[in-house]
């Protein structure tokens, strides 16, 4: 939005560095003075959460990374002498598996927002798919990070995932036999698998660090979406991002660590499976195999579909269609809170997508088949029948003239009655 | 280098011969992109089963501890391999079966070809019918099933039972409830005396 800079290096040094590097001129003016919509509301905080989680996961997984043994005679041990012997260990290596969940907490809601506001329509388009791929990338990364454990949920979930490749079978013979003997190393779940997916769980946060800087320059091209899903009009409808949403965000990340902090220090292996305490044993398979509860929806979908291939395509299309919902969505309203009748479609959408979560972790027999079932109908005919369609027969309510009007009401002055438009610079110095 | 301006000049290009220009940017480029997709090969291949995986690929068993009704597990390459010495009722429940009435009408015997039906004379060990011998693992998603050990529940069929997603094995392997789609595989082996086998 800034395109014309008000860095202003006021020593010879930041004079000098501002010629060669001028990272401090680009900190200035996208994290300082960058134009924010006013009315922001909490929803938006989770984006500040999420780097700061990416950040916790980062850093203590580097330093357990120094104690953690990738074989499989010694991963299940290190871990446990981690807990045991290790100076601050337990905490290190809780903080991270905690972290893991909580990072998905903060994910999901991100992604529910997005939907919601209709932060994936034009021009957001780029930074919407950013978002997916980073989705993706984190589901990759925890998946591979879970299965270092070696424990029996560990050794059985990587069995089952893996397995999936092996339904190419049915479409080119011996495809996805091969696929998965390279996949694995061997003829099995074995040390090479488990070594390889160490090398890729610590590659893995370092690609999802560089797509979120794509997505953050993507975002920082129009600017940010806000809850009426108005664009800014007049410099009057920004503050600058500091103080105003440095501090918001601060205040929400505060909130947010108090919940981590509880699961912490009081309930490190609520959201765990007892079962991943027992080490590996290739020859004994768990009597239920479940995820961790942030894949449980995807894995009810899994299940749902009767069809060894059709089960993996629709467990890849959950979060691939997700890729198409800027052009699947039809209507020309951004925000859900104008939208009478998809707003109802949303809120269920919602609760299809915590039902799917609780199903997953359900045997897939009886009831339980009928409502997953159900319920993955429901998710994807959300994205392919009534995005498309409510978006053309929908009569979206009056939207505010414009984001200054919605905060001060109608009787705030019209954007062709305010002052001049000011720069980015005097809107900052107008409100600091 | 004859032409000392080319640095600075771009129009020297148009003075050239534009055929060897072309000769020297195809032929660079092509050079460079079949370098390129050759190490491919080594960074994509390093990934398969390393040689020191195949050389473990064969073991051999002692079936003679092995009595009337019992079953053992043994491994072979990283996987359970399920010997089962049936009994005569066993036996009889698994040939009484039409090949049509099956899942999958196919043996998955790795020892005879890929179209042979699913009978129990080509599921059991040639020639020595009460032997079964095959990989133990369910064909749905890799769970190991259940029926080895005496007090475990072999489901309807008196086989195998998948604790993960339910399916269901007959006394020859052969699946009869889903969501496994293929009977579980008969590995290569061969009888090296009357009472030991070579698998792999």
């Amino acid at each position: 939005m800034a395109h014309s800079s008000t860095y202003k290096p006021s020593t010879g040094i930041e004079r000098w560095f501002d010629s060669r590097l001028p990272l401090p001129r680009m900190m200035h003016d996208q994290f300082m003075v960058f134009p924010t919509p006013r009315n922001l509301n909490y929803w938006w905080t989770f984006g500040g959460i999420l780097s700061f989680m990416l950040a916790v996961q980062i850093v203590t997984g580097i330093v357990l990374a120094m104690h953690y043994v990738p074989t499989t005679e010694g991963a299940f041990d290190s871990i446990e002498k981690i807990m045991r012997d290790v100076n601050w260990g337990w905490l290190l290596r809780y903080a991270h598996a905690v972290g893991a969940s909580m990072f998905f907490l903060a994910a999901y809601f991100h992604t529910f927002r997005g939907l919601y506001y209709g932060s994936y329509k034009a021009p957001r388009e780029i930074l919407w798919i950013l978002g997916v791929l980073i989705l993706l990338l984190m589901i990759a990364t925890a998946f591979m990070g879970y299965s270092l454990v070696w424990g029996q949920m560990s050794f059985w979930a990587v069995t089952v995932i893996t397995n999936l490749f092996s339904s190419l079978d049915t479409l080119i013979p011996g495809l996805g036999t091969t696929l998965v003997q390279w996949i694995w190393g061997g003829f099995s779940v074995g040390a090479p698998t488990l070594n390889r997916l160490f090398a890729l769980h610590y590659l893995f946060p370092f690609i999802i660090a560089g797509v979120v800087i794509l997505h953050i320059w993507a975002l920082h091209i129009p600017g940010n979406n806000n809850p009426t899903g108005v664009d800014v009009k007049t410099p009057k409808d920004t503050v600058p991002f500091h103080p105003y949403y440095t501090i918001k965000d601060g205040f929400a990340l505060v909130m947010f660590l108090i919940l981590f902090g509880v699961l912490l220090f009081y309930a490190p292996n609520f959201l765990g499976h007892a079962d991943n305490y027992i080490e590996a044993n290739p020859l004994q398979t768990p009597p239920h195999i479940v995820p961790e509860w942030y894949f449980l929806p995807f894995y009810a979908i899994l299940r749902a579909i009767p069809d060894k291939l059709l089960g993996v395509i629709g467990l890849i299309g959950g979060i691939g269609v997700l890729f198409f919902v800027p052009w699947l969505d039809t209507s020309r309203v951004r925000s859900t809170s104008y939208r009478p009748i998809y707003k109802w479609f949303f809120w269920l959408f919602v609760i299809d997508c915590v039902a799917l979560g609780y199903l997953g972790a359900q045997a897939p027999e009886g009831w339980y088949l009928f409502f997953g079932r159900l319920c993955t109908f429901y998710y994807f005919a959300f994205f392919l029948i009534v995005m498309p369609v409510v978006g053309l027969i929908e009569r979206p309510k009056k939207l505010p003239g414009s984001i200054t009007q919605s905060v001060l009401g109608p009787d705030s002055k019209r954007p062709a009655e305010a002052p001049p438009p000011r720069t980015a610079a005097t809107a900052g110095e107008g409100v600091a | 280098m004859a032409n000392p301006d080319t640095s600075t000049d771009p129009s020297f290009l148009g003075d050239d011969d534009p055929s060897r220009r072309d000769v020297i940017l195809i032929g660079a480029g092509g050079f460079a992109a079949i370098g390129g997709a050759a190490m491919l090969w080594p960074l994509l291949d390093q990934m398969n089963p390393d040689a020191s995986t195949l050389s473990l690929a064969s073991i051999d068993v002692d079936l003679a501890p092995i009595d009337e009704g019992q079953a053992i597990t043994v491994m072979w390459r990283g996987k359970p391999i399920f010997i089962r010495h049936r009994t005569a009722k066993e036996v009889e429940e698994a040939t009484g079966v039409k090949v049509d009435d099956l899942i999958d009408p196919l043996a998955r015997n790795a020892n005879l070809p890929d179209d042979a039906p699913a009978t129990d004379d080509n599921r059991a060990a040639p020639e020595r019918e009460p032997w079964l011998v095959m990989i133990g693992i369910c064909t749905h998603l890799g769970c190991i099933p259940q029926g080895q050990a005496p007090g475990q529940y072999k489901g309807d069929y008196g086989g195998w039972f998948c604790p993960c997603h339910g399916s269901q094995y007959d006394t020859a392997g052969r699946v009869r409830v889903g969501p496994a789609p293929q009977n579980m595989y008969i590995p290569p082996y061969t009888f090296t005396s009357d009472t030991k086998i070579t698998i792999g």
